[in-house]
């Protein structure tokens, strides 16, 4: 398909498989972004479930010491890098366009790279248990636990399949820089736009500052452990905290890059289901790039027990302290937002509300991480695991899950059910906070955490079966959301262009919006400029709904949208579907292959070798196809 | 072309800024040789590789002449990796 | 792909073809992704550049020797900007000749690491000497891993030009390998004074 015109966009040659695998159309890249996190959330949560019934009462029977560690191993990487990182790209590859008034990203081939090589190093880290064992060494990999050779290559897996999933993040994060600093529609001046782009922008900063640095940590790791150097042999004078210097300068900002596209997510729903504006604009966005900039800073309140010293241990203290300033801030905006609105009770509001409440309990507890002596005890304790749970499912899952309510009538054109998913956000609500709270109490009472068993009469067993149940009850919830998913796919109430009484552009379009996104490029006036279109204020400063909502320069698209409109829809050059990009990625996944195995000989120099004929020819063929094909 | 709109310098400038990469090359590599600079030595080091480095930045890759946002970009990434390395070094006490 | 309509940035001037904005836009953020990198590896280097165990230390370096690579690789910057200058008024002929020069030069540049690379193992310094080894062969390594894919670049260039498949405005384009090409010239102005200079 050349040109996509209102006319032919729904061509026969855009269904199937074929279609998807070849896409560059920003849209169905998020959809597979969003359907693959989505199982890789599922086998995380499966994980999940086997750890928490070990661990259900004293000396578990279910895991071997070895089987735990792959699985914890497992559960943190594939939750971070194959869940949470990927399903913010989902709403980001869905929505920033829509929400600029673009047509697409900037690069839609690179976009497409980026998510073939997310789904197949995933998948790559996946293969570990069937050949060599999957990575035991926790996903922070300390070293010199990490360099340690056995019969297996487990953490080889770790160091390269956590670098490829940082390639294809750091492609993604390029692709969205470029598009909301040069593709925004006309009038769309930067401190217009919707905050879930700022935080978009923030978080990609974040990601192409942060990832080269774990890159070089892993290629380290990777050297260190095949090819003889010695950045962590201690016992030839290198030193294993590089190793935790370099992780944490990526992990600590990776937090925020898992929780500022939540809570760019909340800052649209709660202006909208308070039917008011959001509270202090600016400060929201400001308080966002504080948390970029100063999340920068606080890396070493990861190591405060690897002996610093006081004046190190003093800074990173005071640094960690002063990040919950900004982020006070949003809580405050956020309720200052509610804050006498007309609220709207719905589901994603729920999860909304459930977001700020859960991600103020673990904020806190982040905060007592700053006082270094209590740090101290809690250093590796349960503590912790129910700190990062609170703000990474209390926060960031229920984040996302407020998003998915929002917008899945945009990708599909169909309702979620309202009822069921009330009934999701409450189980969800109580098993997240039955799994997670007792976890405070184990830890502060000494549980260590990445342990496989526990002795009885600890004290611990109760806490431990509390939270084990929890987490069947987090299950239940998932599975009543996959049953509403199916439900409203088949037959949910339709959706229209903008069923919640939206203020950002994406509602001005279809549901779900032609491939073109808008047949006129909107030009923008204000901050929720939908909103403006759709309202006036009275004297009274009290908005009114304008009568003639489809009149005028409106281009809000009032017809059923798609192929079938109005004739007047000049031709829209729109980039044409390129096999290349998966070809490409899947040649570095093999080249990818051959460093795991590269101890191994001939299948290690094998795959090397297939895998860098196969990402020639990709990228060769990438370099040499023009962007949109001429019509044939 | 429109990128040729602003004023780009000219092919001599290029070749007098190589002509001054060469020379600060030479003086760099005489300077450890200098018995009486010992003192300055690092200093007088880390400043001519300076000059270069923001010589070729500037008129080379053109920032000096394009849009302020690429300077943005750029050095949000050069000055933040050298303060964020520069705490990790001193944390190790390797200065 | 840009859309027509979209675009113009009112917070910055507007300058240039729209096309060229988004690309030099990813590209300088890629630089600024890339310093990280580079700064990581500096400073596994620093951290570890009096960690020489029982094998050699800097005095192994050849100033003179190096000294005259990094002059080789500094005038591959000249002959780049004068390509990119070439193919901005249209003279692809000249550009091309300019294009072939820097990958010349470039791979000048890489020779003279393969070989001061063997000299070095000969005088007993490899990745597993000490951690000095391996920091010092990890930095100038990847640098010349990146010499390496720009020379690959100039080649592609060279190639498309001379087929009559050079378009401004197409993905591969001299004005981004230019970048390119002049960020991996700093990077070895900073590692020419920070590993070798500031050593010895």
């Amino acid at each position: 398909m050349a040109v996509a015109t209102r006319e032919q966009a729904p061509a026969a040659a855009d269904r199937g498989v074929w279609s998807w695998i070849t896409t560059v159309d920003h849209k169905r890249i998020g959809i597979m972004y969003a359907v693959a996190a989505f199982i890789f959330f599922l086998v995380g949560g499966f994980e999940a479930l086997l750890i928490r019934t070990q661990l259900a009462g004293p000396n578990g029977t279910v895991l071997s010491a070895e089987a735990y560690n792959q699985i914890f191993t497992m559960h943190g990487l594939t939750m971070v890098f194959a869940v949470i990182m990927p399903i913010a790209a989902a709403f980001q590859n869905y929505f920033v366009p829509l929400q600029i008034g673009a047509r697409d990203v900037a690069f839609p081939r690179i976009n497409a790279f980026a998510f073939w090589l997310f789904f197949f190093s995933a998948l790559f880290l996946y293969t570990s248990f069937l050949f060599g064992g999957a990575p035991d060494g926790a996903w922070v990999g300390y070293a010199p636990l990490s360099t340690q050779l056995t019969e297996y290559v487990r953490m080889d897996y770790y160091s390269v399949g956590a670098q490829l999933l940082g390639v294809a993040s750091l492609a993604g994060s390029i692709n969205f820089i470029a598009t909301i600093f040069t593709m925004r529609a006309p009038g769309m001046s930067l401190m217009r736009m919707p905050v879930f782009v700022w935080m978009t922008v923030v978080t990609s900063f974040l990601l192409i500052l942060s990832l080269p640095v774990i890159g070089v940590g892993l290629w380290q790791l990777l050297f260190d452990r095949n090819f003889g150097t010695l950045f962590y042999a201690a016992q030839a004078q290198g030193d294993p905290l590089l190793w935790q210097h370099l992780f944490w300068i990526f992990g600590h900002p990776e937090v925020y890059v898992l929780i500022l596209p939540a809570m760019g997510i909340v800052s649209e729903i709660l202006p909208v289901m308070s039917r008011k504006p959001l509270f202090g604009y600016a400060f929201v966005v400001f308080s966002g790039i504080a948390i970029g900039f100063l999340g920068f800073g606080v890396w070493a309140h990861h190591m405060f027990t690897a002996g610093l010293g006081p004046v190190a241990e003093a800074g990173f203290g005071l640094a960690t302290m002063l990040i919950a300033i900004p982020t006070g801030v949003k809580i405050f905006n956020w309720i200052g937002t509610t804050w006498g609105g007309r609220l709207k009770l719905t589901t994603p509001m729920l999860f909304s509300l459930g977001f700020i409440s859960m991600f103020v309990i673990g904020g806190l507890s982040g905060v007592t991480h700053s006082i270094v002596p209590a740090d101290t005890q809690q250093h590796d304790s349960y503590y912790i695991v129910a700190h990062f749970h609170y703000v990474l499912f209390g926060g960031a899952v229920l984040g996302y899950m407020a998003g998915a309510y929002y917008w899945f009538p945009k990708w599909t054109g169909k309702m979620l059910s309202e009822t069921i998913g009330k009934w999701h956000f409450w189980i969800t609500l109580i098993g997240f906070n039955l799994t997670f709270a007792p976890q405070h109490i184990l830890g502060l009472d000494g549980m260590p955490r990445r342990t496989y068993r526990y002795d009885a009469g600890l004290g611990w067993d109760g806490w431990n079966l509390m939270s084990t149940i929890g987490s069947y009850l987090i299950a239940v919830g998932v599975l009543v959301f996959i049953w509403n998913i199916i439900r409203s796919w088949r037959n949910g109430e339709p959706a229209g262009n903008d069923p919640w009484d939206g203020r950002t552009l994406e509602w001005t379009t279809s549901s779900p919006p032609p491939v073109h996104n808008f047949d006129e490029v909107p030009v923008v006036h204000h901050v929720d400029d939908f909103w403006y279109r759709k309202y006036g204020i009275d004297e009274d400063g009290r908005a009114v709904k304008m009568p003639e909502v489809s009149g005028g320069a409106l281009t809000v698209d009032t017809d059923t949208g798609g192929e079938d409109g109005d004739a007047d829809a000049h031709d829209i050059h729109m980039p044409s579907p390129s096999y290349f990009p998966i070809i490409a990625s899947a040649g570095v996944v093999i080249l990818g292959a051959g460093l795991v195995f590269i101890s191994s000989g001939a299948i290690g120099f094998g795959l090397l070798a297939l895998g860098a004929i196969v990402s020639l020819w990709g990228f060769m063929g990438w370099a040499g196809e023009p962007i949109t094909k001429e019509a044939h | 072309m429109a990128t040729a709109t602003h004023a780009h310098p000219t092919a001599k400038t290029y070749w007098l800024i190589a002509l001054f990469l060469g020379i600060v090359t030479a003086i760099e590599v005489t300077v450890p040789y200098i018995d009486a600079l010992d003192p300055i030595r690092a200093v007088l080091l880390i400043l001519l590789g300076s000059a270069k480095f923001a010589v070729v930045v500037a008129v080379f890759m053109h920032l000096r002449y394009d849009l302020k946002a690429y300077r943005f970009y750029f050095l949000i990434g050069l000055a933040g990796a050298t303060v964020v390395f520069a705490v990790v070094l001193a944390s190790f006490r390797a200065f | 792909m840009v859309s027509e309509g979209a675009v113009v940035d009112h917070d910055f001037e507007d300058t240039g073809n729209p096309i060229h904005r988004v690309r030099k836009t990813a590209m300088w953020a890629f630089l600024g992704s890339e310093a990280f990198f580079f700064g990581a590896m500096i400073s596994t280097f620093l951290l570890y550049r009096n960690t020489i165990g029982d094998g050699p230390g800097a005095e192994i370096f050849n100033i003179p020797f190096t000294s005259a690579s990094s002059f080789v690789l500094l005038m591959s910057s000249l002959t780049m900007v004068l390509a990119d200058n070439s193919f901005q008024k249209g003279d692809q002929r000249q550009g091309r000749v300019w294009l072939i020069g820097t990958a010349l030069l470039g791979t000048t540049f890489l020779a003279g690491q393969i070989f001061e690379f063997t000299e070095f193992v000969h005088e007993g310094l490899t990745i597993s000497t000490s951690p000095f080894g391996s920091s010092f062969y990890m930095l100038t390594g990847f640098h010349g891993l990146h010499v390496a894919v720009g020379v690959l670049l100039l080649s592609m260039l060279v190639f498309f030009s001379l087929r009559g498949r050079y378009s401004p405005d197409g993905g591969m384009n001299v004005e981004l390998v230019a970048l390119y090409w002049h960020f991996v010239d700093i990077v070895w102005i900073v590692i020419f004074t920070v590993v070798y200079l500031l050593q010895i």
